[in-house]
């Protein structure tokens, strides 16, 4: 996982109640889906698993979550009232709650999310105190914090691309705090995340997305 | 190359080669982590306090019933109780930790401290130590700073999740935090900040987590006031000198041992402790969720 935490994960966030690993981090980790979406989703398929699978309700995990999908940050007073909003923009949504997967962090949360052009998953740790950690995205092993920028790329798994990439990262002053690459197969799809400590140039990211092997490629800014 | 908060001794180690406060090295921790400026860390740390004494304001001002209902407005009975067990101050310090705390609970604004579970212990007793002292604003800050450095180490070796190391974890945490603020604020050395945090986790040690119905209510509300009591008597044996025997960096380990052993039900999971007695269950009946799918073993 990734960097060293913030003072102010430690005293922070300021957020709204009652928990920080059910709504604050629960908030983040929808507000990272929407990143990864690129826009509020129109559908929602939301699954709690473990601890939160039975408590979710209870601790507000359900508006928590809808509340990141509308992009309201962890301190954002409407957070109690999201399911309200979710109707006024056109999110319709489903909850589901898995008791035993024994795989997952104790605090996990699986969103699949539809908007008119596109669809994506994402299976979401929260780790405490706000603290989460992002650790599938459309199925490939992930593996970041959102507390740095991150760039997930999605490529086809070529020799040398992950050097490639980590040097054009770097030719952009770029410094990399983590990376995670996985792969569906050998010579299949594969997915390589990098968490920076700096912002990367729009034209960048554009240059890496235009490269024949690349699929896809998605940009995080941090996500408070 | 800032000091990383992994141990305690190495903390005071780093401090004392460098010559520089507990509360300086957690600014130049933050500026070369987070590349943050010293001036919005203290900004941001205002802030903060800002929001925990707003908190406590709000629990005694405005009505405090949760949706569960086992929240009522206990906060205002106990500040305005003209009966004082000890002193009033005190009584301050109870009612302000429940006052900020039923302000998380009835999803209000807080400042998660080190989590949103344990947010009225720092507001209870960092508002009365100031109040009580005369402290400046800086001074608290300075202190909310060391607390900062004490979570991070706790979170490096044990955790501040109750679903992964119990109340323990939560309000052990935060009182460890408290306590190690208030002897730094009162002018205690290294070795007794953290002989307070070690004497801190040695009261706390073993909490579970069994919030009732999952709500973070019951006991969860009490326990940040028992916390913030926890924190005082703690900082008042180590500010004398008294040693915890146990250095702080082994009662967190000891922590982490224990978060290990513990068993699932007592992880804020609802189903161990306090949430499975009868009473207990008759309320987890009417809030909480019974459509659970348990999937088939995957190995």
């Amino acid at each position: 996982m990734g960097d060293k935490s913030s003072v102010f994960d430690m005293i922070g966030p300021i957020m709204i109640g009652p928990s920080s690993s059910h709504t604050a981090g629960v908030v983040k980790i929808g507000r990272a889906a929407v990143g990864l979406l690129g826009s509020i989703p129109i559908k929602a398929e939301i699954t709690f698993y473990n601890s939160f699978a039975r408590t979710y309700e209870g601790h507000g995990s359900d508006r928590a979550i809808i509340a990141g999908l509308l992009n309201l940050k962890t301190d954002d007073e409407h957070i109690k009232t999201s399911f309200d909003a979710a109707k006024e923009k056109g999110l319709t949504y489903s909850f589901r709650s898995v008791g035993n997967a024994s795989t997952f962090h104790p605090n996990t949360v699986s969103v699949k999310i539809w908007s008119k052009e596109r669809q994506c998953t994402l299976v979401g740790e929260s780790k405490g105190g706000g603290v989460i950690n992002i650790a599938e995205v459309d199925e490939f092993k992930a593996g970041f914090s959102t507390s740095l920028v991150t760039l997930i790329i999605k490529a086809h798994d070529i020799k040398g691309s992950i050097s490639f990439i980590s040097n054009v990262i770097s030719q952009d002053g770029g410094n990399i705090a983590t990376m995670s690459v996985s792969r569906k197969g050998k010579n299949d799809l594969a997915c390589q995340v990098f968490e920076m400590d700096s912002a990367l140039k729009t034209t960048t990211i554009d240059y890496i997305n235009s490269l024949d092997w690349v699929i896809e490629t998605i940009y995080l800014p941090v996500i408070d | 190359m800032a000091y990383l908060f992994e141990t305690f001794k190495g903390w005071n180690a780093y401090c004392t080669k460098k010559n520089c406060s507990l509360a300086e090295s957690v600014i130049e921790y933050e500026v070369s982590q987070k590349g943050s400026l010293e001036t919005d860390i203290y900004q941001g740390i205002a802030k903060a306090y800002g929001v925990m004494k707003e908190a406590v304001e709000t629990g005694f001002t405005q009505d405090m019933t949760s949706n569960s209902g086992m929240i009522s407005n206990g906060a205002k009975k106990v500040y305005h109780y003209d009966k004082p067990v000890l002193s009033k101050e005190f009584q301050n310090l109870i009612a302000r930790a429940l006052s900020a705390k039923e302000v998380n609970s009835c999803m209000g604004r807080v400042v998660a401290a080190p989590t949103a579970g344990a947010s009225g212990i720092l507001p209870g007793v960092l508002y009365t130590l100031q109040e009580l002292h005369k402290l400046t604003d800086k001074e608290v800050y300075d202190g909310m700073l060391v607390a900062a450095g004490i979570a991070l180490i706790i979170a490096h070796t044990s955790s501040l999740a109750g679903a992964v190391g119990g109340c323990q974890a939560e309000t052990g945490s935060a009182a460890a935090m408290a306590a190690g603020a208030i002897v730094y604020c009162l002018g205690g050395d290294n070795n007794q900040v953290f002989n307070a945090v070690g004497i801190t986790i040695q009261c706390m040690l073993g909490l579970v987590c069994d919030p009732v119905a999952g709500l973070v209510e019951i006991p969860c509300v009490v326990r940040n006031a028992s916390a913030a009591a926890i924190a005082n008597s703690s900082a008042q044996i180590a500010l004398a000198g008294l040693d915890a025997v146990i250095p702080a960096d082994e009662c967190v380990e000891a922590m982490a041992e224990v978060a290990e052993s513990m068993e699932t039900r007592y992880k804020e999971t609802a189903l161990g402790g306090l949430a499975a007695t009868k009473t207990g269950k008759r309320i987890s009946k009417r809030v909480l969720i019974q459509d659970i799918d348990i999937l088939p073993d995957q190995d």
